[in-house]
């Protein structure tokens, strides 16, 4: 009974500090462990706030997202006003070509009424003696001139020319430069002219003689070939314009004339001098 | 009608040059006039005849047998398939390469009839060889040419990509580009035209349009005076922004957003619907982008559009445009609310009056979905729910409880103004999310107040 005795205080104690290493390890391993969640945590926290400076600066940058849109209204401002001056450019533009249309078509008119000017006796329409000054339209009608009867003939001409000429017609817009030419456009090389000039000598309007702009059968030409054969038929002399008469004479030899030719050639009298000269006489001199 | 064209088959064929003429000029007023004396002709075989000696005759032949070939072409594909295979396009080639400014007009008049009606007639014009010359037509210092021209080329490059990219090998995008300062104002629609239609298949030709320096030019055609001329430039823009985000940042920093919202206020009717789909296009690619064109003030004018404007498909994209700009954040749905525009979405959709048009009213549906999904305005909110349809009212409540529960100032607000008791009238099932959001805002307050 003493053995076993003996033999559990062995155990026990030996159970004991078996135990007291085991708890030291697992007390170890615990503080092991939470010093590791501390670091953990705390590198959490570090991480967070370099992840949140990060993002902020460079993925989504609020102040260079607000910058931005300012900008971008800014900008917006700048179009719309350039645009807004382009567009009342254009208007006034506009207004200014329809002015001139206005201005150009009442000069005309006064050109082609130009016989209601007023006269020195009779005072005409727009020139009314109750009135202080004369009418504006007056004053245009003194300084306009009268129209021709030119435009009316060229409108003539234009109407042969379909089934007479079946070459150029027209010559195009711009004959004297040529602005909208692409400025990209390859300048062929060589000697060549300036295309202006090329143009204007290939559509330059044919400029007939009155004869050949003359149809061979109108019928003056008809009339004139009636005289013309005629005159064929009639003809005597073969040689229409023999030259004339003093054609041979001028292969005789010159002569001069016996008044004047002296003994030794001309003389000079009648040529270079024609009085005699006295100087001792001249008074001008004394 | 009554025989005429066999009449006049004989006079085509005349000796004298000015009967041929006249011939040729009868039979195109007659094709133009009508489809059926068109399909005549062809049938009559008198093609092949007038096109036969083309190239030995005089311009003002060629410039009548052009006239007659578009009269003919221009009605329907058949016809232009049939001139194409009697093989009318090399003559018109010749007369395209001819002097006369006029025969040239006639010719490209032609081309652009045939390229107009399908991809394959396009490409038969392609071809020809004509694409190259017509480049050359667009330098010609004639106005009523480089028009004509422009269109052409515009038909052609409209059908596909490779299309497209053979007219921009041809070098044309250099010339279409300095027409845009011309002051004519036909001349800039069709330059514009053409460059839309180019720019619209894809990113390299719509980058290569853009290298071309239009900006900022364009934007002063979105302020001409000539309607259709704002209306093809909101085009081009439109065309040029919805490929990437790169050139929707590339146009909103050129001011362009600005230009046509202001184009978009001064017109009225089908002329906006391109610059209301270009703010759309832009703004949905990000939301720096939708945040610039709320900045620029672009939502003003796209509610006025809602309001204005009578035809369906004009409201449907203001719609939708609005729907793209409120959905990135609730940022951007706080701007969009604060306009006073829900109250008008939901009001069309509503509206039994307007037509049946699903499209138009499945694209305010998404709207309305987009921009509550994001929205916290609650104040805004608040009217929505008094008229919604149960549709719609499950995102509003749903709203509402995400909010609700965390500010207690708009908690007041929601019973001060009778919402909670509206809640409560709302019927819905248990189990439903909408069951779901009404609980939710019932949790928010004590007992006494929800019954």
């Amino acid at each position: 009974r003493r053995l076993t005795k003996m033999a559990i205080v062995i155990q026990k104690w030996w159970r004991g500090y078996l135990r007291r290493k085991h708890f030291r390890e697992i007390v170890e391993t615990a503080y092991f462990i939470k010093k590791l969640n501390f670091y953990n945590q705390m590198a959490v926290r570090i991480q967070k706030t370099w992840r949140g400076y990060y993002a902020r600066k460079h993925i989504h940058n609020f102040y260079a997202l607000k910058k931005y849109l300012k900008s971008v209204s800014v900008n917006n401002e700048l179009v719309r006003s350039e645009l807004q001056e382009y567009a009342e450019m254009k208007e006034n533009e506009d207004k200014m070509k329809d002015l001139e249309k206005k201005e150009k078509e009442k000069k005309y008119q006064a050109r082609k009424m130009h016989y209601l000017l007023s006269t020195e006796q009779i005072p005409g329409i727009y020139n009314s003696p109750f009135r202080k000054s004369p009418d504006p339209m007056e004053l245009l009608l003194r300084k306009s001139k009268p129209l021709t009867h030119r435009k009316q003939q060229v409108k003539s001409t234009f109407a042969y020319e379909l089934y007479d000429w079946p070459t150029c017609k027209k010559p195009p817009a711009f004959i004297t430069e040529l602005p909208l030419l692409p400025t990209d456009r390859q300048k062929p090389q060589g000697p060549f002219r300036n295309p202006a000039e090329v143009l204007w000598q290939r559509y330059k309007p044919l400029e007939p003689t009155l004869r050949v702009a003359e149809s061979s059968n109108s019928p003056p030409a008809k009339a004139r070939e009636e005289t013309r054969r005629e005159e064929w038929r009639n003809r005597i002399h073969d040689t229409e314009f023999p030259p004339f008469s003093s054609y041979r004479k001028s292969d005789e030899k010159y002569e001069p004339l016996l008044c004047r030719s002296g003994k030794y050639g001309q003389e000079a009298y009648g040529t270079k001098h024609f009085r005699e000269v006295y100087p001792q006489k001249w008074i001008a001199d004394k | 009608n009554s025989g005429v064209v066999c009449l006049l088959r004989p006079l085509l064929l005349d000796v004298v040059p000015s009967i041929r003429q006249t011939a040729a000029l009868a039979l195109g007023r007659l094709a133009d006039y009508d489809v059926d004396l068109a399909e005549a002709i062809v049938k009559a075989g008198i093609l092949p005849q007038l096109i036969c000696a083309l190239p030995e005759e005089n311009r003002y032949y060629k410039k009548t047998a052009a006239f007659v070939l578009r009269a003919i072409a221009k009605h329907s594909p058949q016809l232009a398939q049939a001139i194409v295979q009697c093989r009318a396009l090399e003559m018109l080639v010749i007369c395209l390469e001819d002097f006369d400014p006029g025969v040239k007009e006639g010719a490209s008049w032609a081309f652009g009839y045939i390229a107009r009606h399908n991809p394959e007639l396009s490409q038969a014009v392609v071809d020809a060889g004509a694409v190259p010359l017509l480049v050359l037509c667009i330098q010609e210092p004639e106005i009523a040419l480089k028009r004509i021209a422009a269109s052409t080329l515009s038909d052609i490059s409209k059908h596909s990509p490779e299309l497209a990219q053979t007219v921009v090998d041809a070098g044309a995008i250099a010339h279409l580009a300095q027409m845009i300062l011309n002051p004519d104002a036909k001349l800039k629609r069709q330059v514009l035209s053409a460059l839309s239609q180019i720019a619209k298949h894809s990113l390299d030709l719509a980058e290569l349009v853009v290298e071309a320096e239009i900006f900022p030019v364009v934007l002063t055609c979105l302020k001409d005076s000539d309607e259709y001329v704002k209306k093809n430039g909101a085009t081009l823009i439109r065309e040029i922004a919805k490929h990437t985000p790169e050139l929707s940042q590339f146009i909103v920093n050129s001011g362009g957003v600005a230009a046509v919202i202001d184009c978009i206020g001064s017109c009225r009717g089908t002329v906006r619907l391109p610059g209301i789909m270009t703010l759309g296009y832009v703004a949905a690619h990000s939301e720096n982008l939708s945040m610039a064109v709320i900045v620029s003030k672009g939502i003003p004018p796209l509610c006025v559009c809602l309001i204005e404007e009578h035809e369906d498909h004009i409201k449907a994209a203001a719609a939708w445009a609005l729907g793209q700009i409120g959905r990135h954040t609730a940022e951007h749905a706080r701007h969009v609310a604060v306009a006073n525009v829900l109250p008008t979405l939901l009001d069309i959709y509503v509206d039994t009056r307007s037509s049946e048009d699903l499209k138009m009213k499945a694209s305010i549906f998404k709207a309305l979905k987009n921009i509550l999904q994001k929205c916290t305005y609650l104040p805004a909110l608040e009217p929505l729910l008094h008229e919604a349809p149960p549709n719609i009212m499950k995102h509003i409540i749903g709203q509402f409880s995400k909010v609700l529960p965390h500010d207690s100032k708009a908690r007041r607000l929601f019973v001060t103004t009778g919402g909670l008791k509206k809640v409560q009238e709302i019927k819905a099932e248990p189990g439903s999310l909408l069951r779901e959001y009404i609980n939710t805002i019932n949790n928010c307050y004590p007992e006494e107040i929800v019954r």
